[in-house]
Formats: C-alpha cells, sequence, structure tokens
C-alpha cells in the first residue's frame, strides 16, 4: 500500500473534523473522496500532505511518516488546492519557475519541464501573459500544472474540475486518466458523482469526519441498491406470456410490451432468456440494463451514515 | 519523479542546510520583491519618498534653521536650529519604512485571503524558511528606499544649510530605522493572526503604529539633547522587542496555526463570549463551555486562591526583582550618603517633597489621592507591560522600591537603624501596599509575556485574554481593596508610628 492510515484524527478544538480514518490505497489506483461539504475531505487531504498534523493516529505515504518525515512528503507528493489561488501579477511562466525552483527542480529542467506541461494542457502561446487576464477555468488547470511541476508519482486533487467550462473539465478528466495509465497514484476529491464514477478505482464516502462506505463504483451500486435491473422490450404484447416468463426470471416491474427482472447472473441468465423466448416465438427489440447513478447511491449512504462502515 | 530516500544529516553537512535554507526563503523574498515592483500603489509612493520627499525637508530644514536664527531669542538659537534637524531625518527615515506594515499585512494575512499561502505550504518550504522569506521581502524595498532617502537628505542638507551630521547620529538613525521596520513587520505577524482579511489586519495595525508614534516622539526628544547614550539604549531595547517579536512570529507562522486556526478573528462578539467563558471558569478549568454561577463569594474562595497558585512563577520572578530593587537602592546610598550633603534630615526637611507635588509625580497627603494615585500607576504599569512583553511593570517597580533601599541604606549611613526607619516610614502601610504591587505587577508581567509565549491549546488572542480577565479579576477583586486600606494606613497611621518612633 502506498498510502496508509490507522485511526487518523484531526480535532480543531471541539470539532472532530476526522475521526478514526482507516483508508489504504495500492499503488497506481484513482481512489476519490465523496462527501458533502464539511465532511472533511479537505482536512483528511491537508493531513495527508503534511500541511496539518494530526491529532492522533498515524498516516504513512510510501513507508514515510506525515509528520515525521513532512519534507519528504511535500516534495514526493503533489497537491491541488480547493482553491486555484495564483499570484495573478505573475506570467504563467515566471509562476511555474517560481514553483519548481521550491521544489528544487534545476533550471534547465524547470524550462522543460513547465513547456512540456503547458503544451500538453494547450497554454504554451500564453506563456508571457499575467495570470489576472486567464479565465477560471484556465487558472485551475495553472494550478494543476503546478502540482505536477516536480512529476509527483502521487496526487492529491482537491476539487480539481470545479468552475471549469465542460471543455477544460473533460481536458482535466482525461489528464488525469492519463496519469492513471503511467501508473499515478491519486486520492481526487469531488462533490461530482459522474466525475467520481468516471475515474474512480474505488470510492470513499466520508461523513462527519468517518469514512460510511468504500469500494469500486460497482460495488457499491450492487451493494446499495441490490441486483443490477434489466428491461426486455418485446415487438408484440406481453399479456399471454407473463406468467411464462415469471416462471424464469423474478418480474420486478413491467409494462404492456416490456417487463424489468434483476439478476447477480447475467452472463448465464440473459442469453437462456432470450433463447427461451425465440423459442416461443417472442420477437425480442431490445435488452438493456437500467443505468442506476451513484447519485442515488450516494444519497442513501449519505442520509442513513450514522451505520457502521459499508465496505463493496 | 523518483521518491527520496531518507535522509541522513550530518553535522558536517549543518552548514550546507542553512544554506540551502536561506536559499529557499530568499526564493520567496525574490518573488515577493519582484510582486511589490509590479503593483504601482506601493512602487509610486516609495519612490516619491525616497526621490522628492528628502529634497522637501531639507528645504524645509533650511527655512527652519533661518527662521529660528532669526527669531530665536536665546544666543545659542542657531545651535537650536541645528538640533532640530536630526528630527528631519528621522521623519525622512520613517516614512517609507512604514510600507513595510502595509506590505508584510498584504503578504501575510492578503496571501491568506487570496488563499495563494495553502500551495506554498504544499511544498517542501519549512515554516521558518517562509517566515524568513516573507519577513525580508517586506523590510527590503521600504529599508533600502529609507537608506536611499536618508542619504539624499544629507546631502540636500548639506548643499542648503552646510549641516553636518555626526557620524554616531547618522549610525543611530540608521539602526532605528532598521530595527523600526523589523517591529512593524514582526508585529504585522502577529497581528495577522488575529484576522483573515486585510482589512481586519489594517485595523488591528494601530496597535502597531501607536507604539512606533511614541517611540518615534521620544527619539525626537533624545536627538534635540543630544542623549545619544540614551539612544543607544533605546537601540538596545529595540532589538529585544525585534527578538521578542520575531520568536513569537517564528511560533504562531505556522502551519498548524495558519490553516487549523484560519477562524480565529478578532470580533467583539467573539471577545465577548470568549471573555465571559475566562471570568466564570475557575483558573484551569477552561474546558468547561457553560458559564459556571459567579458569586462574590465563589470568586474569593475558589478563584482567587486558584489564580495566586497559578501565578507562583511570575510571583517568585517578581519578588526576586523586588528584593534586587532594595539592594540597588542601598547600595547607591552607600556610594552617594548624602550625609556629605546635608545628610537624612537635610533630605527630611528640604522642599524636595513639595516640589515633586508641584510636578505632579506625589500624590497629596489624603487617602483619596494617595490611593487613586496608586492606583493609576498599577495600570499605566500593566498597559506599559502589554507594549513591553511585561518588562515595563518590573522596571517601574523598581524605582519605588529602590527609594526605599536608598533611604534605609542612608539612615543605616548616618547611624540610624535601619529596622526602625523601616517601621516608621514603610511598614504600617507598606505591608499592604507591597503585596499589592506585587502581586499586581505579577499578574501584568505574566499579561506582557502571554503575547511571546500564549499558553498550550490556546491562541495568542486566546491566551491574551484570558490573562488579561486574570489581570482584572486579581486587580479589582484583591489590589483595590488593599490599595485603598493602604493609602488610610499611609495618611492615618503611618504618621503616628513614625512621630512615636522617632520622637518628632
Amino acid at each position: 500500500m502506498i498510502i496508509e492510515t490507522q485511526n487518523l484524527t484531526k480535532e480543531f478544538g471541539s470539532l472532530r473534523a476526522v475521526d478514526s480514518l482507516n483508508l489504504r490505497i495500492r499503488e497506481g489506483e484513482i481512489l476519490v473522496l465523496l462527501g458533502p461539504n464539511g465532511a472533511g475531505k479537505t482536512t483528511t487531504v491537508r493531513l495527508l500532505a503534511s500541511i496539518l498534523k494530526p491529532t492522533s493516529g498515524r498516516a504513512t505515504i510510501a513507508g514515510y511518516d506525515v509528520v515525521e518525515e513532512a519534507m519528504i512528503i511535500r516534495q514526493m507528493v503533489g497537491f491541488l488546492t480547493e482553491f486555484p489561488g495564483l499570484y495573478l501579477r505573475m506570467s504563467l511562466g515566471d509562476y511555474l519557475d517560481f514553483f519548481g525552483e521550491l521544489y528544487g527542480i534545476s533550471r534547465e529542467k524547470r524550462r522543460r519541464r513547465s513547456e512540456e506541461l503547458m503544451e500538453r494542457f494547450g497554454v504554451l502561446d500564453v506563456r508571457g501573459k499575467r495570470l489576472a487576464e486567464f479565465s477560471k477555468g484556465m487558472r485551475q488547470k495553472v494550478a494543476l500544472m503546478r502540482a505536477l511541476i516536480h512529476e509527483p508519482q502521487i496526487l492529491f486533487l482537491d476539487e480539481p474540475t470545479s468552475a471549469m467550462d465542460p471543455h477544460s473539465a473533460k481536458m482535466v478528466r482525461d489528464h488525469i486518466c492519463g496519469l492513471r495509465s503511467s501508473w499515478h497514484t491519486i486520492l481526487l476529491c469531488t462533490h461530482n458523482l459522474a466525475e467520481a464514477e468516471s475515474l474512480a478505482d474505488r470510492i470513499a464516502i466520508i461523513s462527519q469526519g468517518r469514512i460510511i462506505a468504500l469500494g469500486t463504483p460497482w460495488g457499491l451500486k450492487r451493494q446499495l441498491l441490490g441486483a443490477p435491473l434489466f428491461e426486455l422490450r418485446l415487438a408484440s404484447p406481453l399479456d399471454r406470456l407473463l406468467s411464462t416468463v415469471g416462471e424464469w426470471v423474478e418480474i420486478e416491474e413491467h409494462g404492456p410490451t416490456w417487463f424489468r427482472y434483476r439478476t447477480l447472473l447475467s452472463e448465464e441468465v440473459n442469453p437462456l432468456l432470450l433463447h427461451r423466448l425465440a423459442e416461443v416465438g417472442a420477437e425480442v427489440v431490445a435488452l438493456s440494463e437500467v443505468p442506476r447513478s451513484l447519485e442515488e447511491v450516494y444519497l442513501r449512504i449519505v442520509e442513513d451514515g450514522d451505520g457502521d462502515t459499508l465496505s463493496a | 519523479m523518483e521518491i527520496p530516500s531518507r535522509l541522513r544529516v550530518s553535522p558536517l553537512a549543518m552548514s550546507k542546510v542553512a544554506s540551502q535554507s536561506l536559499a529557499r526563503a530568499l526564493v520567496i523574498t525574490r518573488r515577493e520583491v519582484c510582486d511589490s515592483f509590479r503593483d504601482w500603489r506601493i512602487v509610486t509612493p516609495i519612490l516619491l519618498l525616497t526621490l522628492i520627499f528628502p529634497w522637501i525637508m531639507s528645504l524645509a530644514s533650511r527655512v527652519a534653521a533661518n527662521f529660528a536664527v532669526a527669531y530665536g531669542v536665546a544666543d545659542n538659537a542657531a545651535t537650536i536650529a541645528q538640533q532640530l534637524v536630526p528630527f528631519s531625518l528621522l521623519i525622512v527615515s520613517f516614512f517609507p519604512i512604514s510600507f513595510s506594515l502595509v506590505i508584510a499585512l498584504e503578504t501575510f494575512v492578503g496571501e491568506r485571503e487570496r488563499n495563494t499561502l495553502e500551495p506554498l505550504l504544499a511544498t517542501p518550504i519549512s515554516d521558518g524558511e517562509l517566515y524568513l522569506g516573507k519577513l525580508l521581502a517586506a523590510m527590503l524595498l521600504p529599508l533600502v528606499a529609507s537608506y536611499l532617502g536618508l542619504i539624499f537628505h544629507l546631502v540636500g542638507l548639506r548643499w542648503t544649510t552646510d549641516y553636518h551630521m555626526p557620524a554616531q547620529a547618522f549610525l543611530q538613525v540608521v539602526l532605528l530605522t532598521t530595527m523600526e521596520a523589523l517591529v512593524m513587520v514582526a508585529g504585522a505577524v502577529v497581528v495577522s493572526s488575529h484576522t483573515t482579511s486585510v482589512r481586519a489586519a489594517n485595523l488591528l495595525a494601530s496597535f502597531i503604529i501607536v507604539p512606533i508614534a511614541l517611540l518615534l516622539q521620544g527619539e525626537a526628544v533624545l536627538f534635540f539633547w543630544m542623549r545619544y547614550d540614551v539612544i543607544w539604549l533605546m537601540i538596545l531595547g529595540l532589538l529585544i522587542v525585534d527578538l521578542a517579536l520575531v520568536r513569537t512570529g517564528i511560533r504562531i507562522f505556522n502551519r498548524e496555526e495558519i490553516l487549523a486556526r484560519q477562524y480565529d478573528e478578532l470580533t467583539l462578539s467573539g471577545l465577548r463570549r470568549s471573555f465571559s467563558r475566562f471570568w466564570s471558569s475557575p483558573p484551569g478549568q477552561l474546558s468547561g463551555l457553560e458559564p459556571h454561577p459567579l458569586t462574590l463569594g465563589s470568586l474569593y474562595r475558589n478563584h482567587l486562591p486558584r489564580l495566586l497558585s497559578h501565578y507562583l512563577s511570575p510571583l517568585s520572578v517578581v519578588l526576586v526583582v523586588m528584593a534586587g530593587g532594595l539592594l540597588m537602592g542601598w547600595a547607591f546610598a552607600i556610594r552617594y550618603p548624602l550625609s556629605q550633603a546635608g545628610g537624612l534630615e537635610g533630605l527630611v526637611n528640604s522642599d524636595l517633597g513639595q516640589e515633586w507635588q508641584h510636578l505632579g509625580v506625589l500624590p497629596g497627603l489624603n487617602v483619596w489621592a494617595i490611593f487613586i494615585h496608586n492606583v493609576r500607576a498599577l495600570l499605566i504599569a500593566a498597559f506599559l507591560g502589554v507594549i513591553s512583553f511585561g518588562a515595563a511593570p518590573l522596571l517601574l517597580l523598581l524605582i519605588p522600591l529602590g527609594m526605599v533601599g536608598f533611604l534605609l541604606g542612608q539612615a543605616s549611613s548616618v547611624g540610624y537603624s535601619p529596622f526602625i526607619t523601616l517601621t516608621a516610614f514603610v511598614l504600617p502601610h507598606g505591608l499592604v501596599e507591597i503585596p499589592a504591587a506585587w502581586i499586581a505587577t505579577a499578574f501584568a508581567l505574566k499579561m506582557g509575556a502571554t503575547i511571546l509565549a500564549p499558553p498550550r491549546g490556546l491562541s495568542l488572542g486566546e491566551g491574551f485574554l484570558l490573562a488579561m480577565v486574570n489581570y482584572l479579576k486579581i486587580f479589582f477583586l484583591l489590589v483595590v481593596p488593599l490599595l485603598l486600606l493602604a493609602a488610610f494606613l499611609e495618611v492615618r497611621v503611618t504618621p503616628q508610628v513614625a512621630l512615636w518612633l522617632l520622637g518628632g
């Protein structure tokens, strides 16, 4: 495990922002932290980035303790903060150069790395412009470039696509996917459920500083919403077939020409069902899985958030 | 980037580590100074104050000097005019460095307000390096402008008035300017820990500007009277204040404080809540958020004894200082015996007491006047203690105890019993008044020292507020009644005891 926490806790006075957090992230994995405002996502990331010190418990990144070896951790990870927080009077080139210097990168390497990033994010032609002239989305891109300037293997991204237009957000998401393929480990905080579902290897849902659900998007859906739901549409009315089909699968709901059923064994059940329908002369128009949103899962978990941790 | 191997720092590599630290701090400094140069709102006034203002002041100095010579009544009018010139130097040097406060508030609070600080905190730069880098950045441009302004002004003075600045005075102006710039910048860091907006920080900056303005007035008087020896002491004092403020700054400017205490803002309602909580909680029991029901009896039975037991360290320090004051007075009396100039009787029979009363330094001999005088003196000492980190009350307490020691020493040197002298003039009211002053000074010392070292678990503001509440509790519940009793004894009992013992 490249990132590991053991009962990680952070208190601000009487407020417990992170409560006995236990998390293990594999190398090359993208773990998404999902949670409502004030759930403790940003505090968790700050603890792991060695910006805050835990009140109790411990965390390690690549074996380094986040308290004892904070400087090594900061050198090792890239952190995209919740707000871009740019120096608006600086030009893009100077800005990246400044942060590169703070990471101790040589002048020549800084120049090469900055150009590479600017080219990848499509901003090479505005390198001399002051950051004040950049749009919100552009500023977020610059912040992401800042987090990548020292080529970190581990990235903490706090709301990476917030305030971005759809095109820029897609560019950033594609870039994150690219980082996954180059074996980067990413911990990403977001409110964007679609983004979480599309990027996450695993999702941790956090509420009141505790992880209340952890698993793959598919696993969480299955556990919370039950077995996958399928819908089958026929060319002719269902009336005479309903009782027959009811013997093959458990029908959950139906209409004049369609019915829905659940199964965990879709690879076996669906071909068999189609085969039997063909045998009785029923013409099948479509068979598809009914999409179930992560939002449904998320809301259900957060509303029942006081219970035990759900693993999937 | 590869994950770095574990660092091993040998003692031999320490100097390399230090130079790397400085290099990282200077990266911050360079960026901030460049940023200041990009802001015309900072550059324009600094340029004006560096290039134009010194020439105007040179001309003004010539006009003032000519006026003093033309209309001066004294024979040494020209000398007086010359003595006014260093004041213009102080002004010329101070105006540019006043921008260091503005820049410091901008760089420490402004960064937090604009959310630009957290990306810096995520880099491998230590809190100390970041603090040093920002400290230098806030001071550098205003100080260079100030030094240049001084040089331009001196050149102008030479040209317009043929004034020769004594080298010592010039050096002192340069040092004072540097120390004051550091006080303002380091003070700005302390202020910045109590606010999340530049606007609020600017309002709180009056806590820095007011003492500095008072200091400037003092410097002007000292330069006028050419008391360069006292100015050196002042520079030393400023250096101590600088070191103390920098120490406090390093303590409060760290990632944990900046991010964890980002809502530690001074608001009237927040202050009122904290004040009420501190007032109603027995000392050492701040965890209870619900205010306890308070009665006068519980304050005296519960709070005061606990307070005194919590303040054993400052009480001990003050006790040692008091003993030192007595001994110093005694030693002074041995070194300068009054018997050579009329003896103790001479001192007692002299008009000195009446003259001091004319000056308003000593109160009249009635209960109310003595009581008000003592209350006022202790409150002023406490106020000065806040801006001197607790040093002023201690130094002020040395004066009366030094006088008592001096009196006893003189009495001893002319053959009187020091014990009888003490019993006759001091003890009847001193038995009450001295403990009152001792306790009040210890609490004032703690209040000032809290700024340098806030209690664990409390922010600087909370720590100071707690120390102030403790001071107020002890002052009104214990010190004031004691002072009232002491004043009564001083007027009604002490003279009778003195007459009875000395047979007057």
